[in-house]
C-alpha cells in the first residue's frame, strides 16, 4: 500500500476542510467517544425530523482517517432514516472511506460510526 | 557509511529500510543469528537436566553467559542474575516477590510520570491491593525529574522504583546521584532502576549505581525476543519467596511441602528461553567488542545531527532536554496539525520505520498535553544518511496534510 492510494485526494479534502465541522445549534441527540490508543475524538450532533436525519454536526480531534471518515460519514448519512442507518454496516463505512486499511488504523477508521450508532442506541 | 550496518541481515534483504525504532526493538547482527541457529543445530537440550553430552553443553553455555551479564553489569556475583523473559516480567517478579511480601498498609511506594507503563502499572496495581501509598514524581518542562519536589516525603518511602532513560524524553537520569541523595535521607529504601532504555546503549555499573534491583530486555540491545535479566542484590534476593512456582526451581518436592533451589534458580521456573539466552550472550560480544562507550558517542553523534536538522523544520515540537549530554538516542516529536499516526504511516510507506502512539506512557503523554507522539531512536547501525531520509520524508508528509 503506497500513500497514494492510503491518503487518497478525496480522502485529504475532506481532512483538510471536514464538512458538517461544528456542534449543530439545535439537536436532539448526541454521542462521544474517544479512542485512547491515539486519543481521537469524535462528538455527534443529530437533529432529526420524524425518523429522518434532518442535520448532522461533528466535532474533535484526531488523525486524517478519523477526521476524513467523519466528515465523508456525516455527509452520507444526512436525509437517512434511523431504519437506513442500522443497516449501514462496519464494511459499508470502510468502503465509504474508499482506502485499504490496516488493523491498527482500523479504530481510527471506525469511529465516527460507532459514534453515531451510539447515538441512536 | 556506517561501518556497522553491514553486520546486519535486515540491512541487506532490505535495502530500502530506514530503521529508526530500536527504541521498540533493536535489529540482530548477524552474529546473534548465528549463535541461535547453532545451538538449534549443534546442542539442542534442556538445561541443568541432562546427562549427555549436548546437554551438558547448554548448560555450560547458559552459566558462561549468566557470568558474561553480571560482568557486563558488574554485579558482584552471577547468582544475582535471573533470566526472565523481558523488563517487564522482571519488575513484575520484584513487584510480587518483594514488594508485596514486605510492604505494608501505610507505606509508600514513589515511581515517576515518566516511567513506562512496565514501570509504573506493577506498582499502581501492588499499591491498590495492598493499601500502599503510591506516589508520582513529576517532571520540570524540560524533561528532568523533579526529584527535590519537597511535596514527596521520600525519606517515609519505602519503595522507588525509576527509569534509567525515558523511552520518551531520552531523558537520562542521573541514576546514581539520584540514588546516593535518596539512601542519604532514607538509608531503608530499596530502589528498582528499569535500565531497558539504558543498558543497550551505555556503560551501566550495579555496584556504582548502588540500586538494588535493574531490569533490562535483551531484544533491545539486539539479542533475541524473550530474554530480559532482572539483576538483584543478593542479600535481597536471598529473603526473596519465589514469583513463579514448577520445574527447575526446586531442590526437593514433598506431597506437603517443596524445598526452593538456591539462587538464582529459584527464581527461574520452567524451562528458560535458552536460545535467547545465548543470543543475549553473542550481543554481549558483539556490543563489547565495539564498546559501549563508541556505542554511546555514535548515537550522540547522529542525535545531535537529527536535533539539529529537526530544528530547522517549521512546526516541530520535540519534548526532552535539548542538550546530547542528558539524553539517550530517542526524540519524540509533534507536527504541527497533523497527528502523529499520520507522520508515522504516510513515513512506513516509504519504509522509515518510525514510532507513534503513546509509547506505553500514557501518564507521561498527559503530563505532556499531547495525546500521541511520532518517535524516532537510534542506535549503531543508523547514520547521517537515515537521518537525511528521515527528514525528507517529513516534508513530504507537511506537504500531504498541510
Amino acid at each position: 500500500m503506497d500513500t497514494q492510494t492510503l491518503y487518497r485526494e478525496e480522502l485529504l479534502e475532506h481532512y483538510r476542510n471536514p464538512q458538517n465541522f461544528g456542534k449543530l445549534s439545535d439537536f436532539d441527540i448526541s454521542s462521544k467517544q474517544s479512542n485512547p490508543f491515539c486519543g481521537d475524538d469524535v462528538e455527534i450532533f443529530v437533529q432529526l425530523k420524524k425518523y429522518r436525519i434532518k442535520n448532522i454536526g461533528f466535532e474533535g480531534k484526531g488523525c486524517a482517517i478519523s477526521m476524513a471518515g467523519a466528515s465523508m460519514l456525516t455527509e452520507f448519512v444526512k436525509g437517512k432514516t434511523k431504519k437506513e442507518l442500522t443497516k449501514f454496516s462496519e464494511k459499508d463505512m470502510l468502503s465509504l472511506l474508499g482506502i485499504e486499511v490496516s488493523e491498527t488504523r482500523k479504530k481510527c477508521a471506525l469511529l465516527g460510526l460507532a459514534v453515531l450508532k451510539d447515538c441512536f442506541s | 557509511m556506517n561501518i556497522w550496518k553491514k553486520d546486519f541481515p535486515i540491512f541487506q534483504k532490505n535495502p530500502q529500510l530506514i530503521y529508526l525504532d530500536s527504541a521498540a526493538t533493536s535489529q540482530k547482527p548477524k552474529v546473534v543469528l548465528n549463535a541461535i541457529q547453532d545451538y538449534y543445530e549443534n546442542y539442542n537440550a534442556n538445561v541443568r537436566r541432562g546427562l549427555y553430552p549436548i546437554a551438558e553443553k547448554a548448560t555450560k553455555k547458559v552459566e558462561e553467559i549468566r557470568k558474561k551479564v553480571a560482568k557486563f553489569i558488574n554485579a558482584k556475583d552471577p547468582s544475582e542474575i535471573i533470566f526472565v523473559r523481558n523488563a517487564t516480567e522482571a519488575i513484575n517478579l520484584v513487584a510480587y516477590a518483594f514488594a508485596s511480601h514486605n510492604l505494608q498498609k501505610g507505606d509508600s511506594i514513589i515511581t515517576t510520570i515518566m516511567e513506562h507503563h512496565s514501570n509504573f502499572v506493577p506498582w499502581q496495581q501492588v499499591a491498590k491491593i495492598k493499601g500502599i501509598k503510591f506516589e508520582v514524581l513529576d517532571i520540570t518542562n524540560d524533561g528532568f525529574l523533579h526529584i527535590n519536589d519537597s511535596r514527596f516525603k521520600i525519606q517515609d518511602s519505602r519503595f522507588l522504583a525509576i527509569t534509567h532513560v525515558s523511552n520518551v524524553l531520552g531523558t537520562i537520569n542521573p541514576i546514581k546521584e539520584i540514588i546516593r541523595k535518596v539512601r542519604e535521607v532514607n538509608p531503608h529504601i530499596k530502589i528498582l532502576v528499569d535500565a531497558a532504555q539504558s543498558v543497550p546503549h551505555m556503560l551501566v555499573d550495579v555496584q556504582d549505581l548502588d540500586c538494588d534491583f535493574l531490569a533490562f530486555s535483551g531484544h533491545k540491545m539486539m539479542a533475541g525476543t524473550g530474554i530480559g535479566v532482572l539483576y538483584g542484590k543478593k542479600e535481597l534476593l536471598k529473603h526473596m519467596q519465589p514469583f513463579l512456582y514448577g520445574g527447575e526451581m526446586i531442590k526437593e518436592v514433598g506431597i506437603e511441602q517443596t524445598i526452593f533451589a538456591d539462587l538464582p534458580y529459584r527464581f527461574e521456573a520452567g524451562t528458560p528461553d535458552i536460545a535467547g539466552i545465548i543470543s543475549l550472550g553473542a550481543a554481549i560480544d558483539y556490543l563489547q567488542s565495539i564498546g559501549m562507550e563508541n556505542v554511546r558517542n555514535h548515537e550522540s553523534r547522529i542525535m545531535q545531527y537529527a536535533l539539529d536538522q529537526l530544528r530547522q523544520i517549521d512546526g516541530i515540537t520535540m519534548h526532552g532536554p535539548g542538550d546530547v549530554k542528558n539524553r539517550s538516542g530517542v526524540i519524540s516529536f509533534n507536527v504541527d496539525g497533523i497527528h502523529a499516526h499520520d507522520v508515522a504511516q504516510v513515513l512506513g510507506d516509504m519504509h522509515i520505520c518510525i514510532r507513534a502512539g503513546h509509547h506505553c506512557a500514557m501518564p507521561l503523554h498527559k503530563r505532556l498535553g499531547v495525546p500521541a507522539t511520532a518517535r524516532v531512536s537510534f542506535y549503531l547501525y543508523n547514520d547521517e544518511s537515515d537521518v537525511n531520509k528521515f527528514i525528507k520524508g517529513l516534508k513530504e508528509v507537511k506537504k500531504i496534510f498541510q
